[in-house]
């Protein structure tokens, strides 16, 4: 093919908003998708001998979902679609993918980056019974699937996907005994006002939490000290109250998540510097309002820079496209680029707001006994990486990471980092940034041993 | 070889709340034929028969998967020729055979 070669990375909303941006100016871009259709985890597919309508599965994002699933399809001619490809590391202008045993490695001259997010974990006893799951994976069991993690579910954590799994968990009749939200009600009314950045999104939350009080579902705010409760496998979980009384609820099954946290470990590998972001208390990769980055070549659009959601990732998606072809003199499209660019800027206030309103447990972390896992790969305690912080001496995270595995094993960090870091800084009385992240390290995801490299 | 602990690991952790008029697959885990339907994966076959998945090679007891997003990678199991699968992301097919253990000697064994 003439002209630069650009290729995208994943093909949820940002993803599939970036293709058709390219396939508008008459390119043919590479799509990667590591799933088997496009919608990515929020507008996930369900698998073709599933009938339920998009109303019923998607709710309120029901033409979103509609309207992302139609733009594929109806681009899917003028892309090279690569579904259940993983891209495993990119170096230089090199990216490497795995498709079952198959290896190849792709040269580019632009890459998309629009690699999603995953839940935010903060690690509590109990957290790798079965039955506990992260609210991302309670709500694909349930859209994907159709099945319910369990007939009496809890749901903990904070984040906005606390109620909105609640609530479709409850419609789809199963018993949602109780929603424990650790961030406190105080910080919640408190940034209503500047949730009205996005007055729909604002009220869509309204409606989810009147939802559950007509339901009778008690939601707790302010929890304290949760446990989930075995011992072989969940039981109840038990807490305290934002008031210091113990409390406690029976369930079978236990979705769990704080928020979610950007999968950034490409734009890692591709050289991409990362700053510390003093407000989500996380690091995030460099890249302007246009999803450029630094590194020539390399673009990122979505949740993978920072979490703005769904809707901000259509608008981001685009915007990288226009960026990357700018760049590489293909189109201007100067004016479009400047609307997207304000249209973002709206979702950017509403973001700052849910952070308000649903921070990131930094006390609750704190407290954390030392007997708690917090290494789900390799059952690694709270106790062994402050050992390894005060006893052995690591004051940055990749040490720690050395010393005590927490952050090495087959998640590579994705459902333990976010504590680690919280947990060596708080044993080495560092500032949170001054600990550092874990550099990522390519295979970032598991491959077999039998892949066998084929030429694209 | 790790095997399903007794009493407590039953009932089956997942429920289906819907979509049950699909075809159904038969699949083997762990020798036992097991029915699942169409369009499942690996992961919901398993759990809405039994109660967890695997056992943690770490001594802490017995896992059900986690993030159902490819990510956590806590689902593994094995098909009975050897080949490790990821539960959540790989979909059932008629006569799929796979065990809840890893296949005997894929590992040198501690003296």
């Amino acid at each position: 093919m003439a002209g630069p070669r650009i290729v995208v990375v994943g093909a949820g909303p940002a993803g599939v908003r970036a293709a058709e941006r390219l396939v508008e100016s008459g390119l043919k871009p590479i799509v990667f998708d590591e799933a088997c259709s496009c919608g990515g985890q929020i507008y996930r597919r369900q698998p073709g001998s599933f009938t339920r309508s998009y109303a019923e599965l998607y709710g309120a994002d029901a033409d979103r979902a509609k309207s992302i699933h139609a733009a594929f399809d109806r681009i899917l001619p003028s892309v090279d679609y690569r579904p259940n490809t993983t891209v495993w590391n990119i170096s230089g202008n090199e990216l490497f993918t795995a498709a079952d045993r198959q290896g190849r490695v792709v040269e580019f001259d632009a890459a998309i980056l629009a690699t999603g997010a995953t839940d935010r974990m903060a690690p509590v006893r109990g957290w790798t019974l079965p039955g506990v799951y992260s609210l991302g994976g309670a709500q694909i069991a349930l859209k994907a699937q159709a099945c319910g993690i369990g007939s009496k579910i809890a749901l903990l954590g904070t984040g906005p996907l606390l109620y909105l799994v609640a609530c479709q968990y409850s419609k789809a009749g199963i018993d949602v005994q109780a929603v424990l939200d650790t961030a406190p009600l105080p910080a919640q009314l408190l940034a209503t006002r500047q949730l009205l950045a996005k007055p729909g999104l604002l009220m869509r939350g309204v409606h989810l939490r009147l939802r559950l009080m007509s339901k009778g579902i008690p939601v707790h705010n302010g929890v304290r000290s949760p446990e989930i409760v075995g011992p072989e496998r969940v039981t109840g979980v038990r807490w305290r109250g934002a008031d210091g009384t113990s409390e406690s609820v029976d369930a079978d099954a236990v979705a769990l998540g704080f928020h979610v946290r950007s999968e950034a470990q490409l734009a890692d590998l591709a050289g991409c510097p990362f700053s510390f972001d003093e407000q989500m208390r996380q690091w995030r990769p460099d890249c302007d309002a246009t999803g450029r980055t630094p590194r020539p070549g390399i673009y990122l659009a979505g949740d993978c820079i920072r979490i703005l959601g769904g809707h901000a990732a259509e608008i981001a998606g685009r915007l990288a496209a226009i960026s990357a072809m700018a760049d590489h003199g293909i189109v201007t499209a100067a004016r479009e680029a400047a609307v997207l660019t304000r249209r973002l800027r709206s979702y950017q206030r509403f973001q700052k707001a849910l952070t308000n309103a649903f921070p990131w447990p930094e006390a609750e972390i704190r407290k954390l006994p030392d007997d708690v896992i917090v290494c789900r790969c390799e059952a690694i305690t709270a106790g062994e990486l402050r050992k390894a912080a005060v006893v052995m001496g690591a004051a940055e995270l990749n040490r720690a990471k050395a010393f005590s595995r927490v952050g090495m094993g087959r998640c590579q960090g994705r459902y333990c980092a976010s504590a680690a870091a919280q947990i060596l800084s708080d044993a080495r009385n560092l500032p949170l940034e001054a600990v550092g992240r874990i550099r990522t390290q390519a295979p970032v995801k598991p491959l077999t041993i039998a892949l066998e490299r084929v030429e694209s | 070889m790790h095997t399903f602990g007794p009493g407590p690991l039953e009932p089956p952790q997942f429920v289906r709340v819907g979509e049950k008029q699909r075809q159904p697959v038969r699949i083997v885990v762990n020798g036992q034929s097991v029915e699942a339907l169409a369009g499942d994966t690996v992961l919901v076959a398993v759990l809405t028969t039994r109660g967890s998945l695997r056992r943690s090679e770490f001594g802490d007891g017995d896992r059900a998967g986690f993030c159902l997003m490819g990510a956590c990678q806590d689902c593994w199991l094995w098909t009975s020729d050897g080949r490790r699968i990821r539960s959540c992301t790989t979909t059932v097919a008629e006569g799929l055979s796979v065990v809840t253990h890893p296949p005997d000697n894929i590992w040198p064994a501690p003296a």
